[in-house]
């Protein structure tokens, strides 16, 4: 393992105590936990407050999100590993400003008990909280027998639309109405050419040889659902547009969001390769995404790798709320 | 033989001690079927636990399960730290009632199958949490029933967390949470007195 880090073990604090103080504009700390809340107090007076989290090696999720117009706040857990209940509480209450606070959670069984854990604190302050799970990955079934599917980079579109509704004065049971419509309608699919190495583990979470990819794969290096060798990126993108179809139907007649999100090593140039391949393929279903981003928004440490985000605009103000400006680190 | 304060102090640094002992061999068997940190994230946990019960020594058993719960939820993260903190809350809540280990058990596996929603056979520490506390119950708590239990949950289907989503690829691997389970229940047998 090479990295530039000093101690496994403290790469957490480390990495939030550099973040907030390269970016004091955008961001504060909680002191004594590591949860960032937004440097300007002034632009979420009198709005809901939106809270997300997560474990930590997803940057700049969450806390590059973190700004006027996206969200209050971002408590960053241990690495891959969900942040714990007493400071996601912490965010919750600096992030109320009377209005109730909204929060974002990946389908990922330790995020979702840690923030309901937080939640029933935060009751016990009268603070109100909603939740939306979110659980774009279509790599995951979804069935009673598992965990369900599992919460990757759509999750970002989720920040930026409630981001912009709440900062446009949004209350907390509209954005329940939101985000519940929203959700349906955003489906990610990832591949990985190399798995990610946690600092404290050392090592890869699974091996691939040189010339495999795996489809489907996680944000965490969980395995996807089929392995093979590497082909073109065309074909890569084939692949993957062919799963977003067989879930989200694609329409000439509709309107969508595309995301393409880097793992952490795969370059820029390849990003952008893949872009062009996937817009040659949606041209020929006579699509042109109403919006699109390409770059690294929720990765995995140094996973090499892609995933590809669908989002189906089914009303206009979507659109309004994905174009709305943002100041933050990382959108 | 009855729980007390010092005794559960004692059994809590036992278990600490096998969780520091064998913190790498959990994060193995969390590799193949979980993101490989499930020792870390535990030895992080008790290592909280027995600081806070150095720095703060408590009066009665109910502060006693509070304190271990709370310094777990805090420092453990993960889906661990709020099922292994709901288990000792749900023990310090029942310990004004009772000091009986078997129903001090069978509410913390109430609290653990109701906070993740598992039952007996998701491959879970529910599958040593709860035919465990039934032996507590009738006081014939064996290492052997222990090993037994850890061991049945290698042929398991897993159901729930993010094992689930290998299906069945994650038959053959034993459950890291069930085998950190088993260690707070080996620790309780080495307890002298305890039990």
């Amino acid at each position: 393992m090479k990295k530039i880090i000093n101690d496994a073990g403290n790469v957490v604090p480390e990495m939030v105590d550099g973040l907030v103080r390269s970016y004091p504009q955008y961001l504060r700390q909680i002191p004594d936990t590591e949860a960032v809340m937004r440097a300007d107090e002034d632009s979420m007076a009198g709005k809901v407050g939106i809270v997300s989290g997560g474990g930590s090696g997803h940057e700049p999720a969450h806390a590059g999100f973190v700004g006027k117009g996206m969200l209050s706040g971002a408590v960053c857990g241990q690495v891959f590993t969900s942040p714990t209940p007493d400071q996601i509480y912490e965010a919750i209450k600096q992030a109320d400003h009377g209005k109730g606070v909204f929060l974002v959670v990946k389908n990922y069984s330790g995020d979702v008990m840690n923030f309901d854990m937080a939640k029933d604190l935060a009751e016990v302050d009268d603070i109100q909280t909603k939740t939306i799970v979110v659980d774009d990955d279509i790599a995951v079934e979804d069935s009673l027998f598992t965990q369900g599917k599992r919460g990757v980079a759509g999750t970002v579109l989720m920040h930026k639309i409630l981001g912009a509704a709440a900062d446009q004065g949004a209350s907390l049971d509209d954005l329940d109405q939101l985000a519940q419509a929203v959700l349906p309608n955003i489906k990610t699919i990832g591949i990985a050419l190399h798995a990610a190495t946690v600092p404290e583990v050392g090592k890869p979470g699974f091996e691939l040889e040189d010339d495999e990819i795996e489809y489907g794969v996680g944000i965490h290096s969980e395995p996807g659902y089929k392995r093979e060798k590497i082909k073109p990126s065309k074909e890569m993108a084939e692949e993957l547009v062919a799963q977003i179809d067989k879930s989200l139907q694609l329409d000439s007649s509709k309107k969508y969001a595309v995301m393409v999100n880097g793992m952490g090593a795969t370059p820029l140039m390849e990003q952008y390769i893949f872009s062009h391949d996937l817009l040659d393929l949606l041209k020929n279903k006579g699509i042109t995404p109403s919006f699109m981003k390409v770059g690294n928004y929720m990765t995995s440490l140094d996973m090499a790798g892609l995933s590809l985000t669908v989002f189906e605009i089914k009303e206009d103000k979507w659109l309004d709320y994905l174009n709305y400006p943002v100041e933050t680190i990382g959108w | 033989m009855a729980l007390t304060v010092d005794n559960l102090i004692e059994w809590i640094n036992n278990f600490s001690q096998k969780v520091n002992e064998h913190k790498d061999y959990l994060s193995e068997l969390d590799t193949p079927i979980g993101d490989g940190d499930h020792g870390n994230n535990m030895a992080r946990g008790v290592n909280a636990v027995q600081e806070s019960l150095t720095n703060k020594k408590p009066a009665e058993l109910t502060d006693a399960f509070k304190q271990v719960a709370m310094a777990l939820i805090s420092k453990v993260g993960g889906a661990s730290g709020p099922l292994y903190g709901t288990a000792f809350l749900e023990m310090a809540k029942k310990s004004k009632d009772t000091t009986d280990l078997g129903e001090l058990f069978t509410a913390a596996n109430e609290g653990v199958k109701k906070r993740g929603g598992a039952k007996v056979g998701d491959k879970t520490m529910v599958d040593v949490f709860e035919p465990l506390a039934e032996k507590l119950t009738q006081g014939l708590l064996e290492q052997s029933e222990i090993d037994e239990a850890v061991e049945g949950t290698k042929d398991l289907v897993a159901k729930k967390g993010r094992a689930s989503y290998l299906g069945e690829r994650s038959v053959g691997h034993l459950d890291p949470g069930a085998m950190s389970s088993g260690y707070l229940f080996s620790a309780l047998i080495e307890t002298e007195g305890i039990l």
